[in-house]
């Protein structure tokens, strides 16, 4: 399977071509300021700061027992009947997929939405072992008859358009060509019905891990993961290390601010909370339930006290749909799995700061995600020190660190510090800047493509102050 | 900001950190600022040894760099006197960011300390002096524009309408996505050039279609973002800093 | 060393040493102090502008109510348990009536394709209801199975008007759902529904099209 390709090494490509792309323009525009004003109002009866409070204090929570959380959940798990595997890394997480399926012969997959097995391309691990693996979300569905990834984590495919979608639907399916909306969703909901029922193997996603009961919690409208977690008979939820909670009752809260930051709905249609697979007088659910703990380099976050608020992230979206940058340039220009502001600072972690050196300094650290974020990640800091590790003036504990480190910039850095540590030196300098403003250039690279240049007055302040004080006007 | 800050009684003394880009670009603002306070009978200090507050360096990831010019800020402002800052980035930089850029450093208590003495400049106006304002102007319609460190960073989306809505034959108008950052964002501007002209081309768009006459913002980098993609699209609408604003309009 | 054992070592020999968890105060959850008339029109509002229906019927006569949804509805095969109260019932009063009655109660691999394509509805009880969010709260049995509520595209639920309760967050707490936890619990808010095409509102995309609450009082 050829899926449409986007790098992170390509962000300024990308992005070029998206913001000359007038639909990906509108697309994102008008999504973002329907998602934001949606989370506004959802959230209007809330005592909005401190139900962030306790969502971030939730996470914090879970994250500073991790070990003793996920040893408790595997433990809850396994005597809820739940089996529980655990992969270092992206490629031994999908091995461990791909041999529980073939052990149970399994030639169909059908998947529901999992941010982390899009990390892990678990679609094509799948396929190149001969096993056709379905993605059941409509707007993921879509995405893959049309052999492209996600733009945006919660809604995929909201970079096409109705008429585009019409033509993929009969392009691919075959289906007579509609643009109605209902006519095209009543037609997906055959095609994939059929494809339930046919499945060996569900793959599921998780929102939430209660270590308390070995409960697995699925957020979701559609039903495509009830259908995925209930009707085929083998049952593989797939989940960071990182989404473990410590109780049942850290559920609603997070739930709350889950639903209302990612669409502004008080709730979405379903809240499924697995706890095991079909008991012994049920009638139906699968008969096995696998549960597959990824790391793929949560860990190595996990070891820095600052890095480790990327952990909370509970995957709602808010920081992109409140991103001016993602809002103009779109998903796919980030080039990766997670896009907007969680993906520039998860995704160096996860690929290293050589193939995401661009991520990290495509924010105006306007602190829009911030603000917006449920559980209170500091994006704009983790911004700031991912730019850090980029130039070599960090820690130097994320994979790559210092790869944008030049000398040429360094030097700059470095005489701009003493010219500003040295006063009566700056003085000098910037009082030369209004006498020969003549000569300051018209064109200045990249500022000047958009704006007229900035124009040195003709006397600094410090020398209209001197000026002043000298005439004998207190200053 | 979380913490609701404790306004202290108008002092007799300030000290005024004007920042860079007033300095060398917008000198006239921070003379301006520097008069309002005057007129509210405050004498207006300014050390003269001062440069930047270090904030280029800090959000480029230079924080060694960052930390040293910080550091000679630190030893500008002995006397117990608030810090006026023009500025909301300049003054979140001081304020939010020097207590951690310090921390486990000799000068951990120093910079703390100070970072409790920033106030930006329409943030004192409205808390500190309680300023009043009488309108001399003519009819005017006006935007403003807040920058995302003031209102995010110090948590003043307020200040700058508050003194605004004094002026009374001054009509402020709101444009769309008035939260929305202007595309500035320091060097993102140059390294993201692209994406910064988008946005600012947006915020550009949003101000004219107000109908306004003119802008005001509270901070430079803004003013000079904007302002300059306003002049180079040729718009009859026009930028200022506040403080020169509300001087003019009331000297 | 499992890969298990490799990723626990890591996260307990942490670098920069043991974490310290803030506090959680849950008090913003609770305390709503809404009235129990209130309480039903917000989930009354909640569930309607999710494109469900509400329709008020009593302890007595809500077989009836059922009827009338079924008459309209065009509903001709409708799925239901057979030991809860609320089969029992809807099962004695439409014995004899020309809506077919299909058991939920049995291996669902031995009716699977019944269920996908020749049920029209599935009827339901309800464990309670949460007015904060306009949800059902639901734990399927071998009585009522998971998909009962899924794969018919009419989901018939019977609420019980004392059962609604404020928040999610009380449901859990005061039912003891920690100790108890069913191997599926389930809140439900509306018909399935997706806004993946164009953002446009589409309902039944995978489950039902449509939920009709019958509210007891």
């Amino acid at each position: 399977m050829s899926v449409e390709t986007y790098t992170p090494q390509r962000f300024h490509e990308q992005a070029h071509d998206a913001l000359g792309n007038a639909q990906i323009r509108d697309n994102f525009r008008s999504a973002m300021d329907g998602l934001m004003a949606k989370r506004q109002e959802s959230f209007a009866q809330w005592d909005l700061p401190r139900l962030r409070e306790l969502g971030a204090s939730i996470r914090q929570r879970a994250l500073a027992s991790l070990p003793d959380l996920l040893e408790q959940l595997e433990t809850r798990c396994e005597a809820n009947g739940i089996h529980v595997h655990w992969a270092e890394d992206s490629e031994q997480a999908c091995r461990l997929i791909r041999e529980l399926c073939q052990s149970r012969n399994a030639q169909s997959v059908i998947k529901g939405k999992s941010m982390v097995s899009e990390e892990m391309h678990l679609n094509e691990h799948l396929e190149e072992a001969g096993i056709s693996s379905l993605e059941s979300d409509l707007g993921e569905y879509l995405l893959q008859l049309n052999e492209q990834t996600p733009s945006h984590i919660i809604m995929p495919a909201i970079h096409l358009n109705a008429d585009q979608i019409a033509d993929i639907l009969h392009d691919k399916t075959g289906i007579e060509r509609t643009e109605d909306v209902d006519l095209m969703t009543g037609a997906a909901r055959q095609q994939l019905r059929e494809r339930f029922m046919q499945a060996d193997v569900g793959i599921s996603g998780v929102n939430f891990a209660v270590a308390e009961t070995g409960t697995l919690c699925l957020v979701e409208n559609e039903g495509n993961g009830r259908m995925t977690t209930g009707v085929p008979p083998v049952h593989i939820a797939v989940t960071g290390i990182e989404k473990v909670v410590e109780q049942l009752r850290d559920v609603p809260p997070l739930y709350a601010l889950l639903t209302r930051s990612a669409t502004g709905q008080q709730a979405t249609t379903y809240l499924n909370m697995i706890s095991g697979p079909r008991g012994d007088a049920e009638h139906d659910g699968p008969s096995e339930v696998h549960l597959v703990l990824v790391d793929n380099g949560r860990s190595t976050i996990y070891q820095d006290d600052q890095l480790v608020d990327t952990l909370r992230c509970i995957r709602c979206g808010a920081c992109m749909n409140h991103c001016p940058v993602y809002t103009r340039v779109g998903g796919h220009s980030y080039g990766t799995t997670y896009p907007g502001p969680i993906g520039s600072i998860l995704m160096p972690h996860l690929q290293g700061l050589e193939a995401t050196r661009e991520l990290p300094s495509a924010s105006s650290l306007c602190g829009a995600c911030g603000e917006v974020c449920p559980v209170k990640i500091p994006i704009p800091d983790l911004l700031v020190r991912l730019r850090q590790e980029a130039v070599g003036e960090g820690r130097g504990n994320v994979a790559g660190a210092g790869v944008k480190r030049r000398r040429s910039e360094v030097a700059a850095w470095k005489g701009w510090q003493w010219l500003a540590t040295h006063p009566a030196a700056w003085r000098g300098a910037t009082a030369l800047a209004g006498p020969l403003r003549g000569l300051t250039p018209s064109r200045l690279g990249p500022w000047t493509e958009h704006r007229s240049a900035p124009k040195p007055a003709p006397r600094t302040l410090h020398a209209m102050l001197k000026r002043r004080h000298r005439g004998g006007t207190s200053s | 900001m979380d913490a609701i800050k404790c306004y202290p009684p108008k002092p007799a003394k300030v000290y005024f950190y004007g920042t860079c880009l007033i300095d060398v670009l917008y000198p006239e603002a921070g003379m301006d600022a520097i008069r309002l306070l005057e007129r509210e009978g405050i004498e207006v200090v300014f050390p003269d040894d001062q440069t930047c507050c270090g904030q280029p360096a800090y959000t480029s990831g230079y924080q060694t760099e960052a930390r040293a010019v910080a550091e000679a800020q630190l030893e500008l402002f002995p006397e117990p006197w608030p810090i006026v800052v023009p500025s909301g980035s300049c003054g979140g930089m001081m304020r939010t960011h020097y207590p951690s850029l310090f921390t486990g450093t000799p000068s951990e208590a120093r910079a703390r300390e100070l970072a409790g003495r920033v106030f930006e400049l329409t943030e004192f106006l409205v808390h500190v002096c309680h300023l009043r304002l009488e309108d001399k102007g003519a009819p005017q319609v006006v935007a403003m524009h807040t920058s995302c460190s003031a209102r995010r960073e110090m948590g003043l989306a307020d200040t700058g309408p508050a003194l605004l809505t004094q002026l009374s034959s001054v009509e402020l108008v709101e444009q769309a996505r008035a939260t929305e950052c202007c595309g500035f964002g320091g060097t993102f501007a140059v390294r993201h050039g692209e994406v910064s002209g988008a946005m600012v081309e947006d915020k550009r768009r949003a101000i004219e279609a107000t109908g306004a006459e003119c802008f005001v913002t509270s901070d430079c980098g803004c003013l000079m973002n904007i302002d300059g993609r306003l002049e180079r699209c040729g718009s009859a609408v026009r930028g200022e800093h506040i403080a020169s604003y509300l001087w003019r309009r009331s000297a | 060393m499992s890969a298990r054992d490799r990723i626990l070592a890591r996260l307990r020999q942490r670098t920069d040493g043991q974490l310290v968890p803030p506090p959680s105060d849950f008090s913003v959850m609770t305390g709503r102090a809404w009235t129990p008339s209130e309480r039903l029109a917000r989930f009354e509002q909640l569930m309607t502008t999710a494109h469900a229906r509400v329709v008020h019927t009593s302890m007595d006569a809500w077989t009836s109510a059922l009827r009338e949804v079924l008459h309209e509805t065009g509903v001709k095969r409708l799925a239901l348990g057979r030991d809860h109260e609320v089969a029992r019932q809807a099962r004695e009063a439409l014995s004899g009536s020309d809506i077919a009655l299909v058991d939920a109660d049995r291996a669902v691999e031995s009716w699977q394709a019944e269920l996908f394509h020749r049920v029209d509805a599935g009827l339901t009880s309800c464990r309670g209801a949460i007015a904060e969010t306009g949800s059902l709260w639901l734990w399927p049995t071998p009585d009522e199975p998971r998909l009962l509520s899924l794969v018919p595209p009419l989901h018939l639920a019977i609420l019980d008007a004392a059962t609604l309760e404020d928040t999610f967050f009380e449901v859990v707490e005061r039912h003891g759902w920690t100790e108890r936890m069913p191997g599926n619990a389930l809140l439900i808010s509306g018909p399935s529904k997706t806004a993946d095409i164009a953002q446009v509102l589409a309902y039944g995309v995978h489950g039902p099209r449509d939920l009709v609450v019958l509210v007891r009082h």
